[in-house]
C-alpha cells in the first residue's frame, strides 16, 4: 500500500462531531488527518439549523447551527487538514481500512492508524408507518422539511399537524408558523415532551400552538395530497381511546418521533452496539470494542445540545491521536458502568482507570421525568458522587463527572442510579 | 390517424404495447396518471400463480398456466427480477382437504406441472416457521415471485424502444366513433384518431367499454391491504403460503418479495369507487390475524409499510378479453383480477393475434429488439466495476439515497430511459431509494432536486404522484424557488 492512501486519522463525517474530533486530533500531534463528508458541504445538520441557540456552553454566546459550524470549518482549515466532500464511506472494516466513492476520485480503499465514526443520526420513519389511511403527498419528516424550508428556500406546506415533540418537531412548528403557516396542533404519544423544556415554551407557547400529549394520530386523509388528520388521546397502553377524536383539516403531517444513530457501518465493522442508545458500545476514550475505531456524537448517543457533541467528540480525537502514536493503553476494562433504578442508560459503558486523565464524564438519560431525586454514582455500597436534581426528564441529558483520583484501584461495577432524597430534619 | 391505442398503462397494457410493437404498426399507449404500473400494477401480491385455482376452461385457467411458463423468458429479456419459489396451499383441519384435494386435481385439469401433496410434517421440514396445525398442504414448484410494476415499467420501455409512443397524464374522457375508427376525446381537451382501440384501463374498464358499447359487464373494485416487513424478515418463508381459497379470494398470503422483503395480505373488501386506496385499522388487524394461522411467530414489529390495493373483480367471474359487442377494432381486456399479472404475458400475445387478424395481416419488424437495455444496479457491482462506472460517468460516484445506496447516476438513467420516470414516486418505484431505513427522509429533498434539473421544472413542480400531489407549496419568504 502507497503512502497515498494511508492515513494517520481518518474521521467519518463532517458534521460537528467529526470537525471537533479532527481538531482535537490535529491538537495532539496528528498530522495526517481525513475527514470524509458525504454531503456537498461540512457542518451536517448544523446547516439547516438557522435558529439560534447553539454555543452556549462552549463558546458563552448563542449562535445559529451555521455559525456555529463555520467557526469549526474555520479552524479546521486553518490547521490545514485535508477533507472531501461529496465522498461516501461504502464500507469499514475492523483493520482500519475503509472504501469510499466520489465523483472526482472515483472508488478507493484506505488504511488508517485510527478511525474516528461521526455519522451523526437519522430520524426516525416509522412514525406514520402503522398510522390507517392514505400516502399522499404532505407527510415530512421534520428534519426533510427543515432541508427544504431553510435550504432550499421551498415551503412544504400551509395548514400543518406535527406528530411527535421532538426538538426538530417544535423547532419546524416554530420556523413554518414564522412563513406564514398555521400549525393547528403538535400531537405527542408520551405523557410528556421528549424535547428540551426551552423549546416547548419558545417554540409552542409563545406562538400559541397547543401541545397534545398522550395523543396520537389515528387517520391520515387525502388521495394526493394531504387533506386531514385525526388525533386522538391514548391510553396506558398506547391505544386510541374512542370518543376523543379531534378533527383537523390540514395539508400537511410533519413527523418528528425521534432519532436514531447511524451506525450501518459500525455493524459492518463489527461494532458492538448498546441495544438502548443504539450507538457504538464505547469506554472512556470513546473507543468503540473494535481497537483503534472510535465513535462521537450522535452516532452514540442521541445529543439535545451541540455543545456536549463538540465535548464528546473533542474527547474522541484526542485519544483517537493518542492511539495512532501508541500512546494508549489497551487492555480490558477495570470498570463497567451500569444503569440502575430511573436510568435509561450511560456513555461511556466501560472505564480502563488507567487511560483517564483528570477525570471521566459520565453522560446518561433518565427514564422518566421527576422530580426533586439524587442521581448517584455508587460502586458496590459506597457512594462515589452524588448530585441533586430538582428536575429530570428524558429529554434532557444529564451528566455526572468523576475525578480520577476517586476511581483509582477499583474494578467492577459502577452503577448509576435515581434515589429519594432522604428527609433531612 | 393512429393505427392502435392502448387505454391504460399498467402490466396488461404495456405488455400488450410490447407485443405490438414488433409489427409495423403505429402505436400509442394513454395512461391517465404521471407514469404506468400506478394502479393495481403497483398495488398487489406480487406473485407469479401456479395455476391450480382457476375453474378449467375458463380464460383464467387457460391464460394462467400459459402465462406461467412465459416468465422466465420474459423476465429474462426485460431484466426484471423473477423467482420461482414455489408455492404451498396449506389446511388446517380434516374439513379443509377436499378443497386442498380439488385445488389439486384442477390444477392437474389445467396442466400445472409439479403438483404435490405433502403431510403437515413434510411441510414443516419445508418451511419450519409455519403452524404446528397445518395437517397436509399442496405443494406448486412452478409458482414465483416477481415485482410487477417492474414488469410494466420494462415492458412499456422496451416497447417505446420499438418505435411504441406513451402519453402519460392523458385521461380518456369520452370516445366518439369516426370513419375507420375512434376518436378519443382526453380530459385535456386534446383528441386521438385511432384505427384500433385497446381497452386495458383495469378498475376504470367498464366505464371506457360503456363509452363505445352496451353494457355488458361491470368492475367492482374489492380492495386488499397488505404489511410490508423489513428484509430483515425476508427468510421467514422461502416459499409463498396460501390457505384454502374461499369464495372472497386466494386468502391471506405470506411470501418473501423478489427484493427481499416480507409481504403478508391481502384481505378483500368490496368498496364504493376506485379512489379508496387507503388502510385500514380493521383491514390490517383482520389481516394479522389470518396470517397467524400460517404462522404464528411474523415480527411485526419490523413492518416497515403497509398499503392497499384494488382488484378490479368483474360481474361475470371470468376475465373479459375480445372485440366489444357492436364495436369493430373495440379491443376489451377487462376484469384482469388475480391471476392477471401471472396471465399477462399470455393475454398480451393472445389480443396481439386477435388485432392481427382484424387488420387482416401485419409485417413483422425485422429489427425488433426484445432485449431491454439492463439496469446498473451500482451497490451490487464488483468493487473493480465500481471505479470503472464512475469514471464512465462521475454521477455514479454520488451516493443519493444512502439506506439503499442508490447513486445519481442510476436516477438520472431512470428518468431518462423510455417510459422514465416523472415523479418522486417513479422514482422510488424503480430505484427503491426511499424504501430502506430512512423511508426518504434524507434523499427525498435530493430526489426532487435531480427530478426538477432533469426535466427542467422549477422544484415546485415536481410531483409525488399524480398532478394533485403536490410535494412543495410555494417558496419561504426570503426564498427564491430552489
Amino acid at each position: 500500500m502507497t503512502s497515498m492512501n494511508t492515513y494517520e486519522i481518518i474521521i467519518v463525517g463532517g458534521g460537528p462531531a467529526g470537525l471537533a474530533a479532527a481538531i482535537e486530533a490535529h491538537k495532539g500531534g496528528s498530522q495526517n488527518i481525513l475527514v470524509l463528508e458525504r454531503d456537498r458541504e461540512l457542518g451536517g445538520i448544523l446547516m439547516q439549523c438557522i435558529h439560534n441557540g447553539f454555543g452556549l456552553h462552549i463558546f458563552k454566546e448563542e449562535l445559529t447551527g451555521p455559525e456555529y459550524a463555520e467557526r469549526f470549518i474555520r479552524e479546521m482549515e486553518s490547521l490545514g487538514i485535508e477533507y472531501r466532500l461529496d465522498t461516501m464511506v461504502l464500507e469499514l472494516r475492523d483493520d482500519r481500512t475503509v472504501d469510499i466513492i466520489s465523483s472526482q476520485h472515483g472508488f478507493e480503499t484506505l488504511q488508517a492508524k485510527a478511525v474516528v465514526l461521526a455519522m451523526g443520526c437519522r430520524e426516525r420513519a416509522r412514525g406514520a408507518i402503522n398510522i390507517p389511511g392514505t400516502r399522499p403527498a404532505g407527510i415530512y419528516s421534520a428534519g426533510a422539511a427543515q432541508r427544504f424550508v431553510n435550504m432550499e428556500g421551498l415551503m412544504v406546506g400551509k395548514r400543518v399537524v406535527v406528530l411527535g415533540s421532538g426538538d426538530i418537531g417544535l423547532i419546524m412548528a416554530r420556523r413554518m408558523t414564522l412563513e406564514g403557516a398555521k400549525v393547528l396542533a403538535v400531537a405527542e404519544i408520551l405523557p410528556y415532551s421528549g424535547g428540551l423544556t426551552r423549546n416547548i415554551v419558545q417554540c409552542l407557547d409563545d406562538y400559541d400552538i397547543p401541545l397534545y400529549l398522550s395523543h396520537t394520530i389515528t387517520n391520515i386523509e387525502g388521495r394526493d395530497r394531504v387533506e386531514g388528520v385525526t388525533i386522538a388521546k391514548v391510553d396506558a397502553t398506547r391505544q386510541p381511546i374512542p370518543g376523543t377524536e379531534i378533527h383537523y383539516d390540514c395539508d400537511t403531517l410533519l413527523l418528528s418521533v425521534g432519532l436514531i444513530p447511524e451506525n450501518e457501518l459500525s455493524k459492518s465493522a463489527g461494532i458492538r452496539l448498546d441495544p438502548v442508545t443504539g450507538g457504538p458500545v464505547v469506554n472512556e476514550c470513546m473507543e468503540t470494542s473494535v481497537a483503534g475505531i472510535f465513535a462521537c456524537g450522535n452516532v452514540v448517543q442521541v445529543h439535545d445540545l451541540v455543545d456536549w457533541v463538540t465535548e464528546e467528540a473533542r474527547k474522541a480525537g484526542h485519544h483517537a491521536a493518542r492511539f495512532a502514536q501508541g500512546r494508549l493503553k489497551e487492555g480490558s476494562p477495570d470498570l463497567v458502568t451500569r444503569a440502575g433504578h430511573g436510568i435509561r442508560y450511560v456513555v461511556p459503558h466501560t472505564i480502563r482507570v488507567g487511560n483517564l486523565e483528570l477525570e471521566v464524564d459520565l453522560m446518561m438519560r433518565v427514564t422518566e421525568p421527576c422530580k426533586n431525586k439524587n442521581l448517584v454514582v455508587r460502586h458496590g455500597e459506597t457512594l462515589v458522587k452524588k448530585v441533586r436534581k430538582a428536575h429530570l426528564t428524558p429529554g434532557e441529558m444529564e451528566s455526572i463527572k468523576i475525578p480520577v483520583e476517586k476511581l483509582r484501584g477499583l474494578s467492577g461495577e459502577l452503577n448509576v442510579c435515581l434515589e429519594e432524597v432522604a428527609h433531612e430534619a | 390517424m393512429i393505427d392502435i391505442t392502448i387505454i391504460g398503462g399498467g402490466v396488461i397494457g404495456c405488455l400488450i404495447g410490447r407485443e405490438l410493437s414488433r409489427y409495423r404498426v403505429k402505436t400509442l399507449l394513454v395512461e391517465k396518471d404521471s407514469d404506468v404500473a400506478n394502479g393495481t400494477t403497483k398495488a398487489n401480491s406480487a406473485i407469479v400463480h401456479a395455476g391450480f385455482d382457476c375453474k378449467p376452461g375458463t380464460l383464467k385457467g387457460k391464460f394462467n398456466v400459459e402465462g406461467n411458463a412465459m416468465y422466465d423468458r420474459i423476465c429474462g429479456e426485460l431484466s426484471v427480477p423473477f423467482k420461482r419459489n414455489g408455492s404451498l396451499v396449506v389446511a388446517f383441519s380434516e374439513e379443509e382437504l377436499p378443497e386442498l384435494h380439488s385445488l389439486e386435481k384442477k390444477g392437474k385439469q389445467n396442466g400445472v406441472p409439479g403438483l404435490e401433496l405433502l403431510s403437515g410434517d413434510e411441510v414443516r421440514r419445508k418451511e419450519p416457521r409455519l403452524s404446528k396445525t397445518i395437517v397436509e398442504a399442496l405443494y406448486a414448484p412452478t409458482g414465483g415471485i416477481v415485482a410487477p410494476w417492474d414488469l410494466a415499467i420494462a415492458a412499456a420501455e422496451n416497447a417505446m424502444d420499438n418505435g411504441m409512443e406513451l402519453r402519460l397524464d392523458t385521461e380518456v374522457a369520452n370516445i366518439e366513433r369516426i370513419e375507420g375508427g375512434y376518436r378519443l376525446l382526453t380530459a385535456k381537451g386534446d383528441a386521438i384518431e385511432t384505427r384500433v382501440a385497446i381497452n386495458c384501463a383495469g378498475l376504470y374498464s367498464d366505464h371506457i367499454h360503456n363509452m363505445v358499447s352496451e353494457p355488458c359487464f361491470k368492475i367492482i373494485p374489492r380492495r386488499g391491504e397488505y404489511f410490508v416487513l423489513d428484509k430483515s424478515e425476508g427468510n421467514h418463508v422461502s416459499h409463498t403460503i396460501f390457505q384454502c381459497p374461499t369464495p372472497n379470494g386466494k386468502g391471506i398470503l405470506i411470501s418473501p418479495s423478489v427484493h427481499g422483503n416480507l409481504i403478508v395480505g391481502p384481505n378483500a373488501e368490496q368498496v364504493e369507487n376506485p379512489d379508496h386506496v387507503e388502510t385500514t385499522a380493521a383491514g390490517l388487524s383482520a389481516v394479522r390475524e389470518a396470517a397467524t394461522k400460517s404462522s404464528p411467530d411474523v415480527a411485526y414489529a419490523a413492518v416497515i409499510t403497509s398499503f392497499a390495493g384494488l382488484r378490479s373483480t368483474p360481474d361475470t367471474g371470468d376475465f373479459i378479453i375480445g372485440e366489444a359487442k357492436g364495436a369493430p377494432g373495440f379491443f376489451d381486456v377487462a376484469g384482469i383480477e388475480s391471476p392477471g399479472l401471472t396471465s399477462a404475458p399470455a393475454i398480451a400475445v393472445h389480443v396481439a393475434r386477435l388485432v392481427r387478424s382484424f387488420f387482416g395481416n401485419l409485417t413483422f419488424k425485422t429489427d425488433f429488439n426484445p432485449v431491454r437495455r439492463p439496469v446498473v444496479h451500482f451497490s451490487q457491482l464488483p468493487n473493480e466495476a465500481k471505479a470503472a462506472r464512475i469514471k464512465k460517468d462521475p454521477r455514479f460516484g454520488r451516493i443519493v439515497c444512502r439506506c439503499e445506496r442508490i447513486t445519481e447516476g442510476e436516477i438520472v438513467d431512470a428518468i431518462h430511459r423510455n417510459a422514465g420516470a416523472t415523479t418522486v414516486d417513479g422514482i422510488k418505484r424503480r430505484l427503491r431509494p426511499g424504501m430502506g431505513r430512512c423511508q426518504g427522509g434524507f434523499c427525498g429533498p435530493r430526489v426532487v432536486e435531480i427530478l426538477a434539473r432533469e426535466l427542467h421544472i422549477p422544484m415546485t413542480e415536481v410531483r409525488k404522484d399524480r398532478p394533485a400531489s403536490v410535494l412543495l407549496t410555494g417558496v419561504t419568504k426570503i426564498g427564491t424557488g430552489g
